[in-house]
């Protein structure tokens, strides 16, 4: 166990009922978005005058646009299925965070204006005006939702209340109550491309030096293009991918497959960005915007192919909604699927044997997979169901021998969140981050205690940089957290590289010799 | 909000980051950092200064991989990784080392 930092407690199970705690979290607030944030997104600077009038005229709109959320505010029968499936009602014990109750902060105003008895008789059906504390509610506790749809996944209704809270979010930003991470982010990419503000010339210059660490590693010549018109494909990646740990050692892995694979990729500075928080605060115009720059790009750079990095959200937007978005993409290889998972071109080489592993090279780790919810449980990777499980799997089973999964009822499409998804992974939040991945923890304490696990794999931007935070809570060291194409760029053994020379047998010196020479 | 500094008031925001980043300098460094419970070493000082020397060719904070690498080269391959870097700035290099060296927050996914 020499990669923990300490021993691993024995701890509570994972899905344990919490004491009930009211107003444990009313008191977090995430930051305001500024003016400025604002108004880059078309909306209000500040709180409207009028903004009780406005804010029902809205749900009035959205009602009528998304008829799922008027079958949402009415199906519920309050049969309490949901209550204990939220990871943050089951991290802070506040009764607010059970997923009905979420709901219903949108549900007694909906009530209060829009159904007959809720107009003239809102006590007996617990309708409320839709007062200041009310919408002081619905800031802190929608803001207190990672929009992950587990409890989605447990209501006999289907009733999804990541639709719900983004619902409240763009009513809130249309009144001018907004949140500082999500709109700064956004106008982040509509400005620079990215959520972290990268400009070309700091991509390319990361890039190189990428591309010479790659150099000394393999010996080989692995490009990470960036803006290279006529590539067949354009790789559409978190910006974290060329920023963070452990997110970058990721981007190396995709450039070796791409590199064994032979073909032409690049990158794109105008669609430097995968992740499209737009979906997070419900907006619509917001996320076709962001949407668009992908379209734009791919055709700019006459790319034939689409393939998306590790990211959830976006594989989530990717997946369900850019072909609506930003479609009809007829202008790219039909042969191949449209968008493609990165996990997908990866494990589809291993099926066509192009692909060697030395898995020896990962025998440090002792490894689970953390499924990320919005692959999990708002996209798939084909073409069979549950490829979103089985293709990540896959992939980590062949390039490292210690796997283990962690308990049935956490994973998968029972997937806990990680505690930072939807616009929550931000430092105003982190005592709801750390306490919104306790379960996850807890579970993978579990694995721990039953078979050594040491890491934790993923294939989300948000979940690497929340693990980073939350591990060493929990005995682990940060560095903990791994991309599944770190594993993957450990292990591959490409063609003419170093790996492949000693896997061969040569000495040492001839290998030093050939690089020399190459 | 701001850090009082030579009888004036340098702005900062929520998370104390300068709001305007002009008025960074040496001095303002060590109160942010004594605000962040930081003695400014010498090796604090390196990370601070390269992060400064990067932001004003770049217009962005280095990826930590930069940044350990630079490092490496400057104080040794054995300071030169992310482990070392969360020593230092046991808040996340990013941030907390950004904060102190007058750059904004990083956002995003990390």
């Amino acid at each position: 166990m020499a990669n923990l930092m300490g021993s691993i407690p024995d701890e509570a199970d994972p899905l344990e009922i919490p004491a009930l705690c009211e107003g444990a979290m009313a008191a977090l607030r995430s930051f305001p978005a500024k003016p400025e944030h604002q108004t880059a997104l078309g909306f209000p600077g500040e709180l409207v005058e009028n903004w009780q009038e406005k804010a029902i005229e809205k749900m009035g709109d959205l009602l009528t646009k998304y008829r799922s959320l008027k079958v949402y505010m009415d199906a519920c029968v309050k049969c309490g299925a949901c209550t204990d499936k939220c990871h943050y009602f089951l991290g802070t014990g506040d009764p607010k965070n059970m997923p009905v109750a979420r709901q219903n902060l949108m549900r007694k105003v909906y009530r209060r204006y829009f159904t007959f008895t809720g107009k003239h008789l809102p006590w007996l059906v617990g309708a409320e005006d839709f007062s200041k504390e009310v919408l002081d509610d619905w800031y802190t506790y929608f803001h207190q939702c990672s929009q992950c749809r587990r409890c989605s996944v447990y209501c006999p209704f289907g009733i999804d209340t990541a639709e719900i809270s983004m619902a409240a979010r763009e009513i809130m930003d249309s009144i001018g109550q907004g949140q500082k991470y999500s709109n700064e982010i956004i106008g982040k990419v509509f400005k620079i491309g990215n959520n972290l503000g990268l400009p070309p010339k700091a991509m390319r210059s990361t890039l190189d030096d990428v591309e010479e660490d790659l150099k000394t590693e393999t010996g080989l010549d692995i490009r990470l293009p960036l803006d290279e018109e006529g590539a067949d494909i354009m790789l559409v990646t978190p910006s974290a991918d060329l920023f963070a740990e452990p997110h970058i050692q990721g981007l190396m892995g995709y450039a070796k497959v791409f590199h064994q694979a032979g073909v032409k990729w690049t990158l794109s500075s105008y669609a430097s960005e995968a992740a499209n928080f737009a979906m997070f605060i419900g907006s619509y115009d917001n996320m076709r915007e962001v949407a668009l720059r992908i379209r734009k790009a791919a055709e700019d750079l006459k790319v034939r192919r689409l393939v998306f990095g590790e990211c959830g959200h976006a594989w989530r937007v990717a997946y369900s909604f850019l072909n609506t978005l930003a479609g009809p993409f007829d202008f790219l290889d039909q042969n191949h699927p449209v968008p493609q998972h990165i996990c997908e071109f990866t494990h589809d080489l291993m099926q066509e044997g192009k692909l060697r592993f030395d898995k020896s090279k990962n025998d440090a780790y002792r490894l689970t997979f953390h499924d990320s919810c919005n692959v999990a449980r708002a996209s798939r990777m084909d073409p069979t169901p549950g490829g979103q499980f089985e293709i990540p799997r896959a992939i980590l089973r062949a390039t490292c021998n210690h796997y283990f999964d962690m308990a049935p009822d956490t994973i998968k499409e029972a997937t806990l969140c990680c505690g930072g998804g939807g616009g929550l992974l931000t430092d105003d939040l982190m005592d709801l981050r750390m306490k919104g991945a306790s379960p996850r923890m807890r579970a993978m304490q579990e694995v721990t205690r039953e078979h050594g696990v040491t890491h934790l794999a993923a294939i989300c931007a948000i979940c690497k940089a929340q693990f980073t935070k939350v591990l060493p809570a929990y005995g682990y060291r940060a560095n903990g957290i791994l991309s599944v194409h770190q594993m993957v760029s450990n292990a591959i053994v490409l063609d003419g590289s170093i790996q492949q020379r000693e896997l061969n047998g040569e000495g040492a010196a001839a290998i030093e010799t050939a690089v020399a020479a190459s | 909000m701001g850090y009082m500094f030579n009888g004036a008031e340098a702005e900062h925001d929520e998370e104390g980051y300068l709001t305007d980043l002009g008025q960074w300098t040496p001095e303002l460094a060590l109160l942010i950092a004594q605000a962040e419970n930081l003695e400014m070493t010498d090796e604090r000082w390196e990370v601070v200064n390269f992060l400064r020397d990067y932001y004003e060719e770049y217009q962005v904070a280095p990826a930590i991989r930069v940044l350990t690498k630079a490092l490496s080269k400057s104080m040794g391959p054995e300071k030169g990784n992310s482990e070392y870097l969360y020593e230092l700035f046991p808040y996340g290099p990013a941030k907390q080392a950004c904060k102190i060296a007058g750059l904004p927050k990083p956002t995003g996914c990390i």
